[in-house]
């Protein structure tokens, strides 16, 4: 049996070199006996600082960086067996690389749970160090905090702080080693005492304040703050001392807040609430296109406004020639709050510009004014708006028509078509010929833009497109016939 | 009016934040101070700093700026019908106590909201100038929350994105009805388009890799929003529809569900009882179940009655028991997205079960070390050596599983 004693508590360099030449020597796990500075000698130890092994070289292999990434956080657990956990792991794996995802294996398990104890022990020092004032006489202002960790976490934790207060002159002192940073320089030391640091600092009172204040007593949960903030931590933590007394009025001020009802308001309030009064009486009919596009964003005539962003409402000259009406605002539309921004908007502006229509000169709406979709993850699957829906749109779509008062309406898809029609419409029935309406408007009905865009088939897609353009020609053409 | 001492201000400031449930600091891009030569740091995973004892993260130095509001919504202790007691910071002073707290290692940083005072522009612009103030004035690298105000032109937004981590709108309620008979002032619609316009900024902000010139910086900690339950009378299944909805449209990390707790000086058309903290503890479940275990919200709430969840036993539990002809599930085949429908098997569990049945298949004594606690999961698996044969159809299961009610532990 040999006894390697390790200089450091915690360092893995070390204890990885000493593995290695162990390894070398094909010492297996079981004849060895790992030693940290601080352990008791065993009764039977034959203490040994060299590691002798006569002439052997066995091969080491490769070890999985998944081992070594462990390895380097469990080495600063506070179970004096780590390192011959380590160790007879390092052993095995030479000979199954594999068993490092065995999350079953007894030693996996053991070495998973010291490493999660080492990180919540680091975490813990990264939440609960709670920095003192000092400033000298010459005005010089540095810090400094007393902690005591359940495992040797200073080392792996000090650069956190190093990162987080550079601009801070700095110290941390632990019953096992302290932590320095001068600015420039982390430096350890040895280990000290509470006595080391301050025990006051004059910001203390204001962060009681605080933890006092932002506690809600109606919401006590002390065995969930007790399990995040184990009880231990408390003596080193300024508000802590105010637990005990928060919690025992906790009831009491919860009863208050139920029992106190509402006093008379503030007079500031009442004179307000009148202003606003006065207000509301005057919003007055729709009598503009304006007033419809200010008055659509409280539309709740159909349960669509709960889930879009907002109303998308028509935009485009007043007096234009040319009404184009879509089915609905999609994903984009929505959140821009303007209508055919989106992938089909594209293909639309193309294509009418491809015909010579002045895209400046046409008004742009859709028969539904909120977006309709189904959640599915980050993303928002349009849906096709119901009969009801395009019914109660309606409304909106007459206003558009009464103001704007188009000579040439044309019927995007048969959403739009069936609204603008009030019956069930089929686009390939219906397109290629202007069709009269008892307002003496002339319709033509075509695909909708986003039609095009779901064709897989490349030569289909061309096929629709050509068939797109020549509806939208014939628009342009009844069009110049009317100004001449 | 005596002028109110600072800790005064920060006793009253800090009461009226405490409604606000997130004290998160996590999710942001890496930052530390090394170069700066100041004070501040951010690395991904967020610090609790400390626990009050209603078992909630502290995490942010969180504080309103004000609390007068012009507003008057009902559920709000800061309403302008109320009579608690008002208090202003300067914009100086909340920096400087951002500045004392965080050197002494209390806090990850400020999460700044206000009431409105004057109008949604002249406010932001005062978060706005606290948030540029740490920055540009104190080389401040922590986590800063902002707190949008709805209406506030699109300029101060891109600017508070310049030096916030994070922007949050609040939805308050989780249908239009419900805010507009709590919240006469503020319109469903215009929180909503502020979400959008956020979502429009974040995604301008994406860096793109080809091009050289990089986009301004926003947010990059991203944008959420929080629901007030409890308070009117929707149910579970409006409340997850609507976050659904949200998490869709906006891409937000986080909704927040916040039990309504009784305020001081409160209206008598509230819920004057003990926040519902189990209903916000099963919300916050259900919607980790949609979001990371590809549940959708007709699932979750069909393991409820009415349109309400379970509260009794967890969501995933009671969509299962509801749900026995899918069960039991076979360890050693099943693939991933039928193991995380099981009971008591974790997206980290889930992963080590696939990672270790490569080597060799799984006993229940495997599963039991993986997982942590079988009790759960064995009526809903099979292993090499375990079925659980009638267990799974058992019509005491659900009895079995329900966790007895707990004595309220206190000292």
């Amino acid at each position: 049996m040999r006894t390697v004693i390790l200089q450091s508590l915690n360092d893995f360099d070390e204890w990885r070199g000493q593995a290695r030449e162990l390894l070398r020597g094909g010492v297996s796990p079981e004849e060895v006996i790992w030693r940290d500075p601080k352990s008791e000698p065993g009764l039977f130890e034959q203490t040994e600082q060299e590691i002798q092994h006569a002439g052997k070289n066995h091969p080491v292999g490769a070890v999985p960086p998944a081992f070594m990434a462990l390895a380097r956080t469990a080495v600063c657990h506070s179970d004096p067996e780590r390192f011959d956990l380590l160790y007879r792991l390092l052993w095995r794996l030479q000979a199954d690389r594999g068993i490092i995802e065995v999350a079953s294996h007894p030693d996996i398990v053991r070495l998973t749970r010291m490493e999660s104890a080492v990180r919540r022990e680091s975490h813990k020092m990264k939440a609960f160090i709670r920095f003192k004032s000092i400033v000298d006489d010459s005005g010089l202002e540095r810090f400094a905090a007393w902690f005591e960790p359940d495992h040797y976490v200073l080392e792996m934790t000090a650069p956190f702080f190093e990162r987080r207060f550079t601009g801070m002159m700095w110290a941390i002192v632990t019953p096992y080693s302290s932590a320095y940073w001068d600015g420039e320089t982390l430096a350890f030391g040895d280990g000290g005492t509470k006595a080391d640091v301050p025990p006051d600092d004059a910001v203390e009172e204001d962060w009681k304040t605080y933890f006092a204040s932002i506690f809600n007593p109606a919401r006590l949960k002390v065995a969930m703050m007790k399990s995040e903030m184990a009880v231990k931590y408390w003596r080193n933590l300024p508000e802590a001392e105010l637990i005990p007394a928060l919690i025992r009025g906790a009831k009491e001020a919860e009863q208050a807040m139920i029992e106190r009802t509402a006093s008379q308001p503030p007079s500031h309030h009442l004179k307000r609430a009148e202003r606003q009064a006065i207000d509301k009486e005057q919003q007055s009919e729709i009598t503009s296109l304006a007033d419809a596009r200010a008055a659509v964003q409280g539309c709740q005539r159909c349960p669509l406004y709960e889930h879009a962003t907002q109303a998308v409402f028509g935009e485009g000259p007043e007096n234009a020639d040319i009404m184009f009406v879509g089915e609905q605002p999609g994903d984009q539309e929505d959140l821009a709050g303007k209508p055919f921004v989106g992938p089909a908007g594209k293909v639309f502006d193309a294509a009418v510009e491809k015909v010579g229509i002045d895209r400046s000169r046409v008004y742009v709406t859709n028969a539904v004014k909120h977006f309709k979709f189904e959640p599915r993850g980050k993303k928002r699957i349009h849906r096709r708006p119901d009969a009801g829906e395009v019914t109660a749109c309606k409304f909106w779509l007459n206003l558009e028509r009464a103001f704007v008062k188009p000579k040439v309406i044309v019927a995007l898809g048969a959403t739009a078509a069936t609204s603008i029609l009030g019956k069930t419409a089929t686009i390939s029935k219906l397109r290629g010929a202007p069709i009269a309406m008892e307002d003496r408007t002339v319709l033509f009905v075509t695909n909708h833009p986003s039609y095009l865009l779901r064709i897989p088939d490349r030569n289909l897609a061309a096929v629709e497109q050509a068939k797109f353009e020549q509806d939208l020609a014939l628009v342009r053409d009844h069009w110049h016939t009317l100004n001449n | 009016m005596a002028a109110l001492t600072l800790r005064r201000k920060l006793a009253v400031l800090s009461d009226a934040a405490k409604y606000d449930a997130s004290c998160a600091s996590s999710g942001t891009e890496k930052r530390d101070s090394r170069q700066s030569g100041g004070i501040g740091s951010t690395e991904g995973s967020g610090i609790c700093h400390s626990y009050a004892p209603d078992g909630r993260c502290i995490s942010l130095l969180k504080i309103l700026l004000t609390n007068f509001c012009v507003y008057d919504c009902v559920y709000c202790v800061n309403r302008s019908s109320s009579n608690v007691e008002r208090a202003r910071f300067s914009v100086e002073e909340v920096v400087r106590l951002t500045l004392d707290f965080y050197k002494r290692n209390y806090i990850e940083g400020l999460f700044l909201s206000s009431g409105i005072i004057r109008s949604p522009d002249y406010t932001m612009e005062e978060l706005v100038r606290v948030a540029r103030s740490l920055r540009q004035d104190h080389s401040f690298g922590g986590y800063i929350h902002l707190k949008v105000i709805p209406n506030a032109a699109p300029e101060i937004l891109a600017e508070a994105g310049r030096w916030a981590d994070r922007l949050s709108t609040n939805i308050e309620m989780p249908t239009d009805v419900g805010l507009e008979t709590f919240a006469p002032e503020k319109r469903p619609g215009e929180i909503r388009t502020a979400m959008a316009n956020i979502r429009g900024k974040l995604a301008e902000a994406k860096p793109d890799r080809k091009a050289k010139a990089q986009p301004a910086k926003f947010a990059p900690a991203g944008q959420s929003t929080q629901m007030i339950v409890g308070a009117d009378k929707a149910d579970d299944n409006a409340i997850l529809t609507r976050a659904a909805g949200l998490y869709s449209g906006y891409k937000l990390r986080r909704v927040y569900y916040s039990a309504f707790s009784p305020i001081p000086d409160s209206s008598a058309r509230l819920p004057l009882k003990a926040p519902p903290l189990m209903r916000e503890h099963r919300l916050y479940q259900a919607d980790w179940l949609i979001r990371f275990y590809g549940f959708d919200v007709p699932e979750i709430v069909s393991g409820g009655s009415d349109g309400l969840l379970d509260l009794a036993i967890d969501p995933k539990l009671a969509w299962a028991l509801t749900q026995r002809q899918k069960f039991p599930v076979d360890i050693n085949r099943a693939d991933k997205e039928l193991l995380l429908r099981v009971p008591g098997l974790g997206t980290r569990s889930v992963e080590r079960i696939i990672a270790t049945r490569r080597h060799h298949s799984l006993r229940l004594d495997d599963l039991a070390l993986i997982a942590g606690s079988i009790d759960k999961v064995r009526p809903f698996v099979e292993t090499v050596d375990w079925t659980p044969g009638g267990l799974t159809d058992d019509h005491k299961l659900r009895a079995r599983l329900e966790p007895q009610p707990e004595q309220l532990r206190l000292f």
